[in-house]
Order: structure tokens, then C-alpha cells, then sequence
């Protein structure tokens, strides 16, 4: 589903690379988490994959993208087959649940009339039904990641990308939040966690990529992944 | 099209300060634009009557026979120039002028003799209303042995017809000048709405909007806020009129206003301003992001 090979990454504006000479691979139904130090690298891999930068160097594919040549005008076609989480949520403040939702069925022209049952079906599965009407400043920080998750999986993605969607909970709510992106990962859904909470990872028994100063130090699936 | 109206109505709810402005903003520049609209139409239809009033005056010696003035008459009128030739009295000159200039009409009253000369007053037919033809026509007439003195409009015609082309060349100039300007302004306030929206489009981008998608509310708004600045300007520049008609600044002249084919061009030119204000900005904008 998701292979980097030999990739690297520098910011224009920075001096030192932010990701270098980076192979690995990511198979189908595999839950992943990436963790490393702060500057480590972790957002930028997740930024390549959603093709939010491009790689200086090497070849990314992300569900069959070849991510260094995407046009421009092929990106919405990436993430329509992407659910991508952040730390933040971004959700729109002046929108209900539902309607954070709804809008990421709207904007890849989904049928109006197949979107409610849609927007309540993704809203069931993450446990909110009951606060479809509820505005962000209405939900406590796990329940909005609750429904920027909700988000993300509306359109089906075989791929889940989540960058620190933990980072900003409660030990409750993350335990919430990480229980729900496995039950996701159970359906057959890739997801990608980057994170900072060794306690999860740890506790999760899931593989992991660990990265330093943008180099992949250590991957616990091993020679496995080399041979796959 | 539903949901584009729904996001461009949202916007424009959400930034009601700078949607004003911007609509006040190409009402504004639509309202100059169309003032001198006004004038240019104006000042043309005033040329066109003048020119229709090209004529040449032939004054007549006193005394000259009736039958010459007939026969002449008729040679005048087949000059290929003329379309008709009228003969004034001198008693005709002088009612006339008791009508025109009523303030001296008492002064006339008490004239002894009438100072009028009689006159013969040619109008020419419409494609001979300039001036080499109108001084063709009057070097002819002073042919006549009882043409006494032949007058015509030649200078303030030509000068009319420099003003005309001056009027409109500066019309368009300040025209083009204030739509740019207004491409200019509403091009920032559809810029400060972007950045408010920032996030939003960072959102759009990531849950996989097109370009065009993310672009569609914003030229729908910014065509809106065009044809609201335009309908603004079109009823500033008709109060403007009618306050100029009422306080009788015609000076005789009948006023006219903008024809129908005006207006839709104002409407047009307005939402046109408020489309490309908006594409370039949000083009901009999503350039960097
Ligand atoms: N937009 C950018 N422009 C320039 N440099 C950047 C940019 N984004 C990240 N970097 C640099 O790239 C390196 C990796 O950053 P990245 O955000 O991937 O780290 P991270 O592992 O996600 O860190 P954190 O745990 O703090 O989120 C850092 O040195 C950072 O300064
Ligand atoms: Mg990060």
C-alpha cells in the first residue's frame, strides 16, 4: 500500500535534510506506528504521503500514486483514497458534526441523497451519534478527533494517516481514540500513526518505524519487511 | 450548484464588513465610470442635434427683387449639397427675434425701422454636414450679386466635433483607469476573505477539493459582489441624473439617460470585475498552498 524507497526530503529553507535515504514498506491491513524525536522527521513522511511536499529524492507510492510525479490536478484524487488525522483536528468551527462530515462528501461530488446516511453510518462507528449537531467548541478534544476520524473514513480510504491524533487527549480519550483507530485497522484500513506516547506503542504490540534526525533507526517488523 | 451557492451565501454572511466595502468599492468606481457614460452619451446626442442645425445663412441685400430670390432659390436648391433652402423676411427676422430674446422685447418695440436683413437659411442633407462641403457651399453663394454676407458654423462645428472625440477618449480612459482599480480592491477584499478562509481551504485541500471546487464559491461570491456594486451604481448614476434634471441643469437640452443596452453592460461589467477580482486572488492563494 505504501513504499518509500531510498527517499529524501529537504525543506528549501532549511539547511539539514528532514528525511534521508528512507526504504520501507507498509503492506495491506497493517497497523504502523512511527515514532522518533520531536524534529525526527515524522510529520514530513506523512506530509510525502498525502503529497502535501514532494520528495527531494527517491520514489513514493502511496495506494498506487507515484507521489514524486503527481500533478497537481491528481492530488484531490490521492486524497479522496487517503483519511488523513491530525493533532489539531481541523475541524471547521462554524460547522455542526454532521456537517464537517458531510462536507468531505461534498467536495468529491457525492450523490446529496446518500450523504446523510453516509454521515451517520461514519458517526455510529466512531460513537457519536448522538452529538451529530454539536459544534467543535460543543466537543471535548476526544470527541472532536472522534469526529475528524469520522471524517477521514467517510470516503472509504484504504489508507488512514493519523499524525499525532493522540497528542492533545487525556489518557482516557487516548485510549479511546487508539482503540477506535484499531478497530478501524480490524476492517482491513492501513492506518499510519505517528506519535510520542512510547506508553501506547509500547502497550500496543503493532509494529514500529522509529526515526532520528530523519533516518529510519529502527523497524521492529525486521528482516519480514525486508523480504516482502 | 446548490452547495456552491450555499458556501458562496456563507461567505459573504461571514465577512459582511468586507463585503460591503467591496460592493461599495465597484459601486464606486461603476458610479464614475458611468457619470462620464452619461456625459459621453449626452454630449454626443447634443453634437448630433447640432450638427442636424448645420445650416448656412445667406443674408440678402435689401431691396432685391422677389423674382430674383426665386429663381434663385430654385438654383440653390439643386445644389447636391442642399436639402432645403427657406427664405426669411426681414419681418420674419424680426418676430423671431422678439421670440427668441424675449428680454428684449421692448427694445424691439420701440425700433423705428427693423435692423434685420432678410435672409435665405440652407440646410444641408445629412452626409455634406462638414466643413469643406459648408464652405464649398457658402464660397457658391457669395457668387450671387444680391448676397449681401454668408455666415456659417464651420469653427464651432469642427470644435464640437474635437470635443466629442476628446470626451470619449477620456470617458474610456477614466473608465478603464477606475475598473482597474476596482479589479485592484476587490481583488484585496477577496484576498483578505481567502486568508480569513485559509484554513478552510487547507481543509477543502486535504479531504481532496479541486482546485475548482475551492474556487467556485469565491467567483460566485465575488460575480455577486459585482453585480450588487453595479445595480448600486446604475441607480447612483440615475438619482444623480434625476436631481441634475430636476434642479434644471438641462440648459434646454433634452437629457438622456442610459438605454436599456447600458444598463445590461453595467451589470455585466460589474460582475465581470467581481469574477476576475476573485479568480486573481484566490489563484494566487492557491498557488502558495
Ligand atoms: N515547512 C517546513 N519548512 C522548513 N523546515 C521544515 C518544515 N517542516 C518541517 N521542517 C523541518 O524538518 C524537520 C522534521 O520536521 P517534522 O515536522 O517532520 O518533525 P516531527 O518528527 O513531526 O516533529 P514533532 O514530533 O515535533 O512533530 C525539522 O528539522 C523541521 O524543522
Ligand atoms: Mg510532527
Amino acid at each position: 500500500m505504501i513504499r518509500f524507497n531510498n527517499v529524501s526530503k529537504s525543506y528549501p529553507t532549511s539547511t539539514a535534510p528532514a528525511l534521508e535515504g528512507l526504504t520501507f514498506h507498509i503492506g495491506r491491513g497493517e497497523f504502523v506506528f512511527l515514532t522518533g524525536h520531536s524534529g525526527a522527521g515524522k510529520s514530513t513522511i506523512l506530509k510525502l504521503m498525502h503529497a502535501e511536499e514532494p520528495p527531494t529524492s527517491g520514489d513514493v507510492r502511496v495506494s498506487g500514486f507515484a507521489i514524486g510525479k503527481l500533478r497537481r490536478d491528481e492530488v484531490p484524487r490521492l486524497r479522496r483514497r487517503l483519511g488523513i488525522v491530525f493533532q489539531d483536528f481541523r475541524l471547521l468551527e462554524d460547522r455542526t458534526a454532521a456537517e464537517n462530515i458531510a462536507f468531505a462528501l461534498e467536495v468529491t461530488g457525492a450523490r446529496s441523497d446518500t450523504i446523510p446516511t453516509r454521515v451517520a453510518r461514519v458517526l455510529d462507528q466512531v460513537g457519536l451519534s448522538s452529538k451529530l449537531d454539536a459544534f467543535p467548541r460543543e466537543l471535548s478534544g476526544g470527541e472532536q478527533q472522534r469526529v475528524a476520524i469520522a471524517r477521514a473514513l467517510v470516503n472509504d480510504p484504504p489508507v488512514l494517516l493519523a499524525d499525532e491524533p493522540t497528542g492533545n487527549l487525556d489518557e482516557r480519550a487516548t485510549q479511546g481514540v487508539f482503540q477506535l483507530l484499531r478497530d478501524i485497522n480490524d476492517t482491513g484500513t492501513v492506518v499510519l500513526m505517528a506519535t510520542h506516547d512510547l506508553d501506547l506503542v509500547r502497550q500496543a504490540g503493532k509494529r514500529i518505524l522509529e526515526l532520528r534526525d530523519g533516518r529510519l533507526v529502527f523497524d521492529s517488523a525486521g528482516d519480514q519487511v525486508e523480504a516482502r | 450548484m446548490k452547495l456552491l451557492w450555499r458556501e458562496a451565501l456563507l461567505a459573504f454572511r461571514r465577512t459582511r464588513t468586507l463585503s460591503i466595502l467591496s460592493v461599495t468599492t465597484i459601486a464606486f468606481a461603476l458610479f464614475v465610470t458611468g457619470l462620464f457614460g452619461l456625459v459621453a452619451i449626452n454630449l454626443r446626442q447634443a453634437i448630433g442635434s447640432v450638427e442636424e442645425r448645420v445650416e448656412v445663412v445667406a443674408f440678402v441685400l435689401r431691396g432685391t427683387p422677389s423674382q430674383s430670390l426665386v429663381v434663385a432659390i430654385e438654383d440653390i436648391s439643386a445644389f447636391p449639397e442642399v436639402s432645403e433652402v427657406r427664405y426669411v423676411s426681414e419681418d420674419d427676422a424680426l418676430d423671431r427675434a422678439r421670440e427668441e430674446l424675449v428680454e428684449f422685447r421692448d427694445a424691439y418695440d420701440d425700433l423705428q425701422i427693423n435692423p434685420l436683413p432678410p435672409s435665405l437659411e440652407i440646410r444641408l442633407n445629412a452626409g455634406y454636414r462638414n466643413a469643406p462641403s459648408v464652405a464649398d457651399v457658402a464660397e457658391r453663394l457669395r457668387g450671387f450679386a444680391f448676397v449681401e454676407e454668408v455666415r456659417y458654423g464651420r469653427d464651432w462645428v469642427e470644435q464640437l466635433d474635437r470635443l466629442r472625440n476628446l470626451a470619449g477618449l477620456i470617458g474610456l480612459s477614466i473608465g478603464l483607469a477606475f475598473a482597474l482599480v476596482s479589479v485592484v480592491i476587490i481583488g484585496i477584499t477577496i484576498r483578505i476573505t481567502v486568508l480569513q478562509r485559509a484554513r478552510e481551504i487547507v481543509i477543502m485541500r486535504l479531504v481532496g477539493a479541486t482546485d475548482w471546487f475551492i474556487r467556485g464559491p469565491f467567483l460566485l461570491e465575488g460575480a455577486i459582489k459585482g453585480l450588487l456594486g453595479g445595480i448600486l451604481a446604475f441607480l447612483l448614476c440615475a438619482a444623480v441624473f434625476m436631481v441634475y434634471r430636476s434642479q434644471g441643469f438641462g440648459l434646454g437640452i433634452g437629457l438622456t439617460f442610459f438605454e436599456p443596452v447600458h444598463a445590461v453592460a453595467f451589470l455585466a461589467f460589474g460582475i465581470l470585475i467581481g469574477f476576475f477580482g476573485s479568480l486573481v486572488s484566490v489563484g494566487r492563494h492557491l498557488r502558495k498552498v
